[in-house]
């Protein structure tokens, strides 16, 4: 069936009509937030006591935009007699954001978890090179990371959490056989004395009726 | 004395009138056109959803200079926007708004013949901009601005004739009396070809090939700034007001309603009026722009018959009654 002439034309007018009724997209943002998704790229936070100077995300950035100095520290050897053990202590650890492109291979590759990401983006400057942000910053940061969202319903549990269930497990058995032992040995030191106490005063009674036949 | 002062008193309403309509037509148009798009359109200006952005705009084109080309002719270039804007305050000032002497700012006997000729100066306007600008991008603009205005003067003629065969006179008061309600069917087809011409001719989208942005830049208006840029900008919205005043008034019965129509007939005037422009905003909205060809083609081959078919039923249905 033909259509009907000028039905496009009506068609157009009531998809006009229609979105004039419905709500309007805009973010009306300085005013309103904007709610964001807990995984948004938003900056890079960094957990600064969790990095150990291992260099990888600064090898890996496709930008070569992390910048990493540091150097090395002797500890004196924790027991008497030990060994003196070498640590790479963090001088430095700037992100010029003018340069990342947010691909989030740092985070990625951090192998001790120091690297997040954080939904804050509100740290626009009028001056490229302030773009650089150090690491008293990026650890400032670190505050606004999101929990990590919980996981789906039925889905296996966290590696982590798993390892530290069965530590936690194994302890709390190797305490409990413990406690069950000194109970034990409780038990039976009272029984003993229990013993002791009842046969005593008969012993004692006898005793002195030994005593005093014998004077 | 008295009637100087009652002329004066006329005129300053009518003056008070043509600057703040358009305006409110345009903060619509900005509110309205938004909405259909998803947006929020302006918020800021004057704290309360954006209303004072067209005054801001106002202020803004005052403060910007006002740059003449050197090669443009002088005098033309500048009278322009006058010439542009002026005809549809005359046509204002005929546009009966209610019953009675009080509610028209002057009774002209020739009502049709003077809106309509007047009108057309206005589209002059855009011609003198266009060939004083020396500019290529305005030249075509005004070029084409002068083939709409003869493809769609004819057709906004015929079906305004329809009008005033049907009430046997050209006097726009006149009409209003005569209105029947039943005029509304038996003229609706003249209305639609008289609506859609006078887009046209007000070079509104879809109509807009004149001011094509994307090929001719602004037309007629490329090299104009500042203030005169906002007289041929308010000139469109009041020549907006003036064509929908204009059809509410031949083919809607103005201040004919279902009740209330002797006290307050003005506000069935004034709600015609809103309602058409609401619709003038609507179809800029919704269509895309016609090209060229299709722009001519839509006048010649399709409003003039209509028209032509609109004049020859009101002359049977006349005859018939008599
Ligand atoms: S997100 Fe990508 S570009 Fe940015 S610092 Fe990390 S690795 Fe480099
Ligand atoms: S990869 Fe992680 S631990 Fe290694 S230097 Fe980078 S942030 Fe520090």
């Amino acid at each position: 069936m033909p259509p009907i002439p000028g039905s496009g034309l009506a068609k157009g007018l009531a998809v006009t009509l229609r979105t004039m009724t419905k709500r309007t997209v805009t973010a009306q943002y300085p005013d309103v937030q904007p709610e964001l998704p807990p995984r948004t790229r938003g900056v890079i936070g960094l957990f600064e006591e969790n990095c150990t100077v291992c260099m990888l995300c600064a090898r890996e950035c496709p930008d070569w935009c992390i910048y990493i100095d540091s150097h090395k520290e002797t500890v004196p050897p924790a027991a008497p007699g030990g060994r003196e053990r070498s640590r790479n202590v963090l001088d430095r650890f700037a992100i010029d954001f003018a340069l990342c492109m947010y691909c989030g291979i740092c985070i990625e590759v951090c192998p001790f978890d120091a690297l997040f990401w954080s939904p804050e983006f509100e740290y626009a400057e009028t001056d490229i090179h302030e773009l650089t942000h150090e690491r008293d910053k990026l650890r400032e940061w670190m505050w606004t990371v999101p929990e990590p969202p919980a996981l789906d319903p039925g889905a296996e549990e966290p590696k982590e959490i798993a390892a530290a269930r069965k530590t936690a497990d194994k302890l709390r058995a190797q305490e409990e056989r413990e406690a069950q032992e000194a109970r034990e040995a409780q038990e039976t030191r009272e029984t003993q004395e229990a013993r002791e106490a009842a046969e005593s005063p008969e012993d004692r009674s006898d005793r002195a009726a030994e005593q005093e036949g014998q004077e | 004395m008295n009637d100087v002062l009652d002329v004066a008193l006329r005129l300053l309403i009518v003056f008070a009138v043509f600057m703040v309509v358009p305006l409110v037509v345009g903060q619509a148009e900005h509110k309205v056109m938004a909405h259909m798009q998803g947006r929020l359109g302006p918020m800021y200006a004057g704290g309360f959803h954006g209303w004072a952005q067209l005054v801001a705009d106002g202020v803004k084109f005052a403060q910007k200079e006002d740059v003449v080309p050197a090669e443009a002719d002088r005098r033309i270039f500048q009278m322009a926007p006058a010439v542009a804007l002026l005809p549809y305050l005359l046509v204002i000032v005929a546009i009966p708004i209610g019953p009675g002497e009080g509610a028209v700012g002057q009774v002209v006997d020739a009502g049709i013949f003077f809106v309509l000729a007047v009108m057309g100066v206005g589209v002059l306007g855009s011609l003198m901009a266009g060939w004083a600008s020396a500019n290529k991008f305005s030249l075509l603009g005004g070029l084409r601005t002068a083939a709409q205005l003869l493809a769609y003067e004819l057709p906004m003629l015929l079906a305004a004739a329809s009008v005033a065969m049907a009430a046997g006179t050209v006097s726009l008061p006149g009409i209003l009396n005569a209105f029947e309600w039943w005029w509304l069917p038996w003229q609706i087809v003249g209305a639609l070809v008289f609506f859609v011409a006078g887009l046209a001719e007000l070079q509104r989208p879809p109509f807009d090939m004149p001011v094509a942005d994307s090929e001719i830049i602004f037309g007629a208006y490329t090299e104009y700034t500042g203030l005169r840029f906002a007289l041929f900008l308010l000139a469109e919205y009041a020549g907006i007001v003036v064509l929908c005043g204009l059809t509410t008034v031949l083919f809607l019965g103005g201040w004919h309603g279902p009740f209330g129509a002797d006290g307050l007939g003005w506000v069935w005037t004034l709600l015609k009026t809103g309602v058409l422009a609401f619709v003038v905003i609507w179809l800029r909205v919704t269509y895309p722009r016609l090209r060229e060809d299709q722009l001519q083609k839509l006048a010649w081959t399709t409003l003039i018959p209509l028209a032509l078919a609109q004049i020859a039923l009101t002359g049977i249905v006349k005859v018939a009654i008599n």
